[in-house]
């Protein structure tokens, strides 16, 4: 029993401090985000790989994702007769829930492991300790760069998935399902709002500020050799993917109705 | 066993009475590990002091903590006088800035090219041109007798022995008053260590640096170092001028330097082994 309560208490302890430590990481990365100097191609090169590289992945995703959902949609509403209602599902399921989630899960395997991959590398090979001794805070120079790149690159290309997620209903609601193409769009936009795209946008800076945040702090705190690096990564996509589904529930709570 | 230490003063050293470094009583434990347990070292101005010591017996912590890149937990640091350990961040980076430091496995940036590792301080710190730094990285890469073709090479891309002398280039190129090499010839040939160390010594002289230096390699100690310091059990169980190395009377430091496989080291290492 009482070895029972003593690794209880050991996991709660564990939990603790882990919160602590990350609590105090996040801190340090957004005040170090606010400060000067600003490494703005360190941030153009995290631009250019978060936002422009990882277009195909979240494309792909969303268009099979606004297909299916078309299929599905249509398959259950037309018991009901209520086959119409196609579109306004679509865009509303893509850009509310599916657009936002999916590139989120998809960029956190991408950019999350391969954030944590290369700066836990970083911290195997003295290159972290080099930066200190070369009178750069690595805090700004890594970590500060990835976080805002992160956040302001997520919003964009879910914009663009929504786009792409909805095409990939119309194709569907159009070629497959024989809706007729003009309907079809003034159903996608007629009970379409700007809180349904902002909500997405919304998630999405969370999750692409939680991403870069998972995969800089495993990376940063990375164990010694390959061993620690993989499981830094590991740590990354699976810490940043649940906090991505934790993080939409309150989201989507907060601002519910 | 005694604890035997000698100032080991030379020309170099009597220069100037404060120590250029001065590490007092510090101690860093890692959980309950005591990892160094009371470092006393003093290194003079314009003076090459190597440290030696078995495999993590905590010579690259000392670094670490003289550095600030790792806080002791007690004893005093000081360079040239000036209490370093407890002091501010802004303090600590300040400083930083006069010292160089290489790692024993390079730590050149992977995703940067060569010019851009050599200049990187000159170029983050002091905004020096795109021009003015490959002009610079050209030149220091040069004097280590690497093609100046080299710089736009990226680190991946060039042999162990080429790495080093690109990391001893970062380390000297915004000419620093103290230079630290972590392990530099580790892993090289002899004959490429031995220009490695023929360039530390230019390095250091041309500079008119102190150097702190990190080997095990007993050979490369004779030449690059003016005194020689040997941490063993957490302390620095001697230290004194590199001639003396050989005929110590400390038989762990016997050992050490003549490689001998048995003896105290070896027992001590034994003893911990079957400790768990």
């Amino acid at each position: 029993m009482i070895g029972f309560l003593q690794n209880i208490g050991r996991a709660a302890l564990g939990f603790l401090a882990a919160f602590g430590r990350i609590t105090l990481f996040t801190a340090n990365a957004v005040r170090w985000t606010c400060l000067p100097p600003y490494y703005m191609r360190q941030f153009f090169r995290q631009v250019l790989d978060i936002g422009y590289f990882s277009l195909p992945v979240v494309g792909l995703t969303t268009l099979f994702s606004g297909m299916v959902l078309a299929l599905q949609s249509y398959t259950g509403f037309a018991r009901f007769s209520a086959e119409d209602t196609v579109a306004t599902v679509v865009v509303l399921s893509v850009t509310r829930e599916l657009g936002p989630v999916l590139a989120g899960l998809m960029v956190a395997g991408r950019i999350g492991a391969s954030m944590a991959a290369e700066i836990g590398t970083m911290r195997v090979t003295d290159q972290i300790d080099a930066l200190d001794t070369l009178s750069t805070r690595p805090m700004q120079y890594l970590v500060a760069p990835r976080i805002l790149a992160g956040t302001i690159c997520l919003p964009f290309l879910v914009l663009i998935g929504d786009l792409i997620g909805v095409f990939g209903g119309y194709i569907v609601g159009v070629y497959r399902l024989g809706f007729n193409p003009s309907i079809y769009l003034s159903r996608t936009l007629e009970y379409l709002e700007f809180s349904d795209v902002t909500l997405g946008l919304i998630k999405a800076a969370v999750f692409g500020f939680l991403i870069a945040l998972m995969g800089c702090y495993h990376g940063y705190n990375s164990g010694r050799g390959a061993e620690g690096v993989g499981r830094a990564t590991t740590n990354a996509v699976v810490s940043s993917s649940i906090l991505i589904l934790i993080s939409n529930y309150l989201v989507t709570a907060l601002f519910f109705g | 066993m005694a604890k035997k230490t000698d100032t080991g003063s030379t020309d170099k050293g009597s220069k100037t009475a404060v120590p250029k470094i001065e590490m007092r009583d510090v101690v860093k434990s890692f959980g309950s590990k005591r990892v160094l347990k009371g470092i006393d070292l003093a290194v003079n101005a314009e003076e090459s002091l190597a440290l030696i010591g078995t495999s993590g017996c905590g010579k690259s912590i000392t670094l670490k903590c003289l550095l600030g890149l790792i806080t002791a937990d007690g004893g005093s640091i000081k360079v040239d006088g000036t209490e370093i350990l407890g002091t501010d961040r802004r303090t600590l980076e300040g400083m930083r800035r006069r010292f160089g430091m290489t790692f024993q496995f390079g730590a050149l940036f992977d995703s940067l090219p060569i010019w851009e590792n050599v200049t990187f301080r000159l170029r983050q710190q002091q905004k020096m041109n795109r021009a003015d730094a490959r002009d610079l990285a050209v030149d220091t890469i040069t004097q280590l007798g690497l093609s100046p073709q080299v710089i736009d090479q990226y680190p991946a891309e060039l042999s162990g022995g080429m790495q080093k002398r690109v990391a001893l280039a970062r380390a000297i190129a915004d000419k620093p008053e103290i230079l630290l090499f972590d392990e530099p010839t580790s892993g090289l040939d002899p004959i490429t260590g031995g220009v490695i160390d023929r360039l530390i010594i230019d390095a250091v002289k041309r500079l008119g640096a102190t150097a702190m230096t990190i080997s095990h390699d007993m050979a490369s100690v004779r030449r690059i170092a003016d005194k020689v310091a040997m941490i063993h059990n957490g302390v620095i169980i001697w230290c004194g001028s590199v001639e003396k190395m050989d005929d110590t009377g400390v038989p762990v430091v016997d050992q050490f330097v003549h490689g001998r496989a048995e003896g105290p080291l070896t027992t001590a290492a034994k003893e911990e082994a079957r400790r768990g």
